[in-house]
């Protein structure tokens, strides 16, 4: 197992960098104008696009630039030029409300995709599975920035049943931050909701035709532990992959829209502005933070899919 | 001779498909006393498998029809509840299933996996004593360093390895019925005599009554005492060992024993087969199943023959084939052993 993990992690650091090089590749060298003047935004003085050129070293060699680019990223020296605020400071505020975001609807999109998911599989083919189908595919087609209008409207304009937009920090206000997360969590959730339960249940109509489960049914299981032990446990393997990669698009994605509809103040809505302002460095850090961060959350699911599923852990001895 | 332990009457195991109801077993009977192995013989498809999951209720579902009575013990298992089924399972009757494979679940211990059809029955015993009880059992079927091996999981142990820890799982609550599904199929030749003989000795030393499906008549021979032949759903055949191998009735019991490879006659030409394949259970023949492979049909298979003693020297020797006693013995000859004869071109 420690040999795996190490595995993966160097893995790891080969695909940061690939990203980091492919981010800089984007941002600096490939668009067909001065990046310096990208950088500093539409109305800088030249003054200001003369000092981004030699703080960024473009007359450099490429590998030269993109080491620069890199100690800027890392030492947090990366800044919006107009007004002057630096980059990692914004993302660090920003970070409690669009994890407080991606958290809850990461654990209500599983919590109801999975439970929905099981009782279909277990009533395969009856009314209830039927029912549960048409509300899941329900989930999966409707658009994000379509569900979001409509629950505000209805339920903030029409009943008042919850307020409207903003972030609330959980330490200042435990139950308006959670008020004010309810309507964004499931705008997130209900495509994965729909998705999940769908997956789900047809990992285990699959696993229940399993040899093993013929298995532990000759022992003499109860149907419930046959099926939750046996057939449920098997079937969550590659839902663990799924929410890895879903997890990290929600975060570095879907956050960007749902923090922009429901004016949550978090990382999302902040490259949202930058892009419409055309702020190059803040689109840049976010792009690269965002980027380590689903790499290393794709990681760490590797490492608990190795510790769900046994037979990945290659190469390891067998004690 | 003492009681039957489990009394098969009458089985008929359908199931509703797409093209109609297949009657995968039609009208099974045997009885099984305690210390005995009764063979059942046939090809893929003859409905063994089914016969013998039936009767732990394994083939139970909203399409199947099952009629008839299998008795354990005198208890009717046929209309028993899920629950009362469940309790018997592992407990009572176990099974050991065809591919080790497939057959234990890949994400769990091996130890773990027998410790757990400990538990189920024996909601007494605390984990640490299904393990030590689990380990036990694996020693005694053979695993070497069992106390380490039963951290493995399933991948890390090998085919004849996994298949010794499907055994010992069987054996776990001490059951009195042994169903084994193909237990060597799966596996090389050398493994498949050290299973069989594993299987001998727990016979012997236990006095288990096992059930042993098989379509290898090598395999039979070892360990049967009893044969049962299935053709398409239906016993075409059944008797001792001795009467089945020395004195075979039916024309596709013959073609079994013609297809043996033996290493003591002479080599043949070609490996001698059955021709044809076994009829879809959609639509079978009229009458006796076996007739369109069969080279000696004649005016009267187009009825369905009864199962019947047809040999006053042997009255558990019964079959199904409508040809004269004396007939058979000079139509099973074929050069110079019991065989089919290849039908004319």
């Amino acid at each position: 197992m420690g040999r795996f993990i190490a595995r993966r992690l160097v893995g790891m650091l080969v695909v940061l960098f690939a990203v980091s090089v492919l981010v800089f590749l984007i941002f600096n060298v490939v668009p067909n104008s001065p990046p310096a003047q990208r950088l500093a935004g539409k109305n800088a003085t030249p003054v200001l696009v003369k000092s981004i050129e030699e703080e960024w070293g473009f007359d450099d060699s490429l590998p030269q630039q993109y080491l620069s680019m890199m100690e800027k990223v890392f030492t947090g020296e990366l800044t919006s030029y107009e007004p002057r605020i630096p980059v990692d400071e914004t993302i660090v505020e920003g970070i409690p409300a669009t994890l407080s975001l991606s958290i809850g609807a990461g654990v209500i999109w599983l919590f109801f995709g999975l439970l929905l998911g099981y009782v279909s599989a277990i009533r395969a083919g009856g009314w209830l599975d039927k029912l549960l189908t048409g509300v899941s595919i329900a989930g999966i087609s409707i658009p994000v920035f379509l569900l979001a209008p409509v629950l505000i409207y209805f339920l903030t304009y029409k009943i008042e049943l919850f307020p409207n937009g903003g972030y609330v920090p959980i330490t200042e206000d435990p139950w308006g931050w959670f008020t004010h997360l309810i309507l964004p969590w499931f705008t997130v959730a209900v495509l994965s909701i729909g998705f999940y339960s769908r997956v789900l249940r047809s990992n285990m109509l699959d696993a229940m035709n399993e040899d093993y489960v013929r298995t532990a049914r000759a022992k003499g299981l109860s149907e419930r532990k046959v099926m939750t032990r046996h057939v449920l446990r098997n079937s969550l393997i590659p839902i663990v992959t799924l929410f890895g990669l879903d997890f990290g698009a929600t975060v570095a994605g879907t956050a960007i829209i749902t923090e922009k509809l429901y004016s949550l103040q978090g990382v999302g809505l902040y490259a949202a502005e930058a892009a419409e302002k055309f702020e190059l460095p803040p689109i840049m850090g976010v792009t690269l933070y965002g980027a380590f961060f689903v790499v290393f959350v794709n990681a760490l699911v590797d490492i608990a899919y190795a510790y769900l599923d046994p037979r990945v852990r290659l190469g390891t001895s067998a004690q | 001779m003492s009681a039957p332990l489990l009394s098969v009457d009458g089985l008929r195991v359908g199931f509703n498909t797409e093209g109609g109801l297949v009657q995968a077993v039609d009208g099974v009977s045997f009885d099984l006393r305690p210390g005995e192995v009764l063979a059942i013989v046939g090809e893929s498809g003859s409905g063994k498998s089914v016969t013998a999951q039936t009767i732990i209720g394994l083939t139970r579902s909203p399409n199947a029809r099952i009629e008839g009575s299998v008795k354990l013990d005198g208890e009717e298992l046929v209309e028993a509840s899920d629950t009362a089924l469940r309790r018997l399972r592992g407990e009572r009757v176990a099974m050991v299933f065809q591919d080790p494979m497939t057959s234990f679940n890949p994400v769990y211990r091996i130890g773990a996996q027998i410790a757990e059809a400990i538990q189920a029955h024996r909601g007494d015993v605390g984990k640490a004593e299904a393990r030590a009880r689990a380990i036990a059992l694996l020693d005694s079927v053979g695993i070497p360093d069992a106390e380490r091996r039963a951290r493995d999981y399933p991948h890390e142990f090998s085919g004849g390895m996994r298949q010794r820890a499907m055994i010992a799982m069987a054996l776990a609550l001490e059951p009195e019925v042994l169903i084994a599904d193909e237990p060597t199929t799966a596996l090389d030749v050398t493994i498949q005599a050290q299973i069989l003989a594993l299987l001998e000795q727990l016979n012997r030393e236990r006095q288990l009554a096992t059930i042993l499906i098989t379509h290898d008549l090598g395999v039979v021979a070892e360990v049967a005492d009893r044969v049962l032949v299935m053709y398409a759903g239906r016993v075409v055949e059944q008797g001792t060992l001795d009467e089945i191998f020395y004195d075979p009735q039916h024309p596709y019991t013959w073609g079994l024993l013609g297809s043996l490879t033996r290493l003591d006659r002479p080599r043949p030409q070609r490996l001698p087969q059955i021709s044809g394949a076994p009829p879809s259970l959609l639509e079978l023949p009229e009458g006796c199943a076996f007739r369109p492979r069969c080279p000696h049909e004649f005016s009267k298979c187009p009825q369905q023959p009864p199962l019947e003693a047809r040999l006053t020297e042997a009255p558990g020797h019964c079959d199904r084939c409508w040809l004269d006693p004396e007939r058979k013995r000079e139509k099973r000859q074929v050069a110079g052993q019991i065989g089919l004869e290849a039908p004319a071109p």
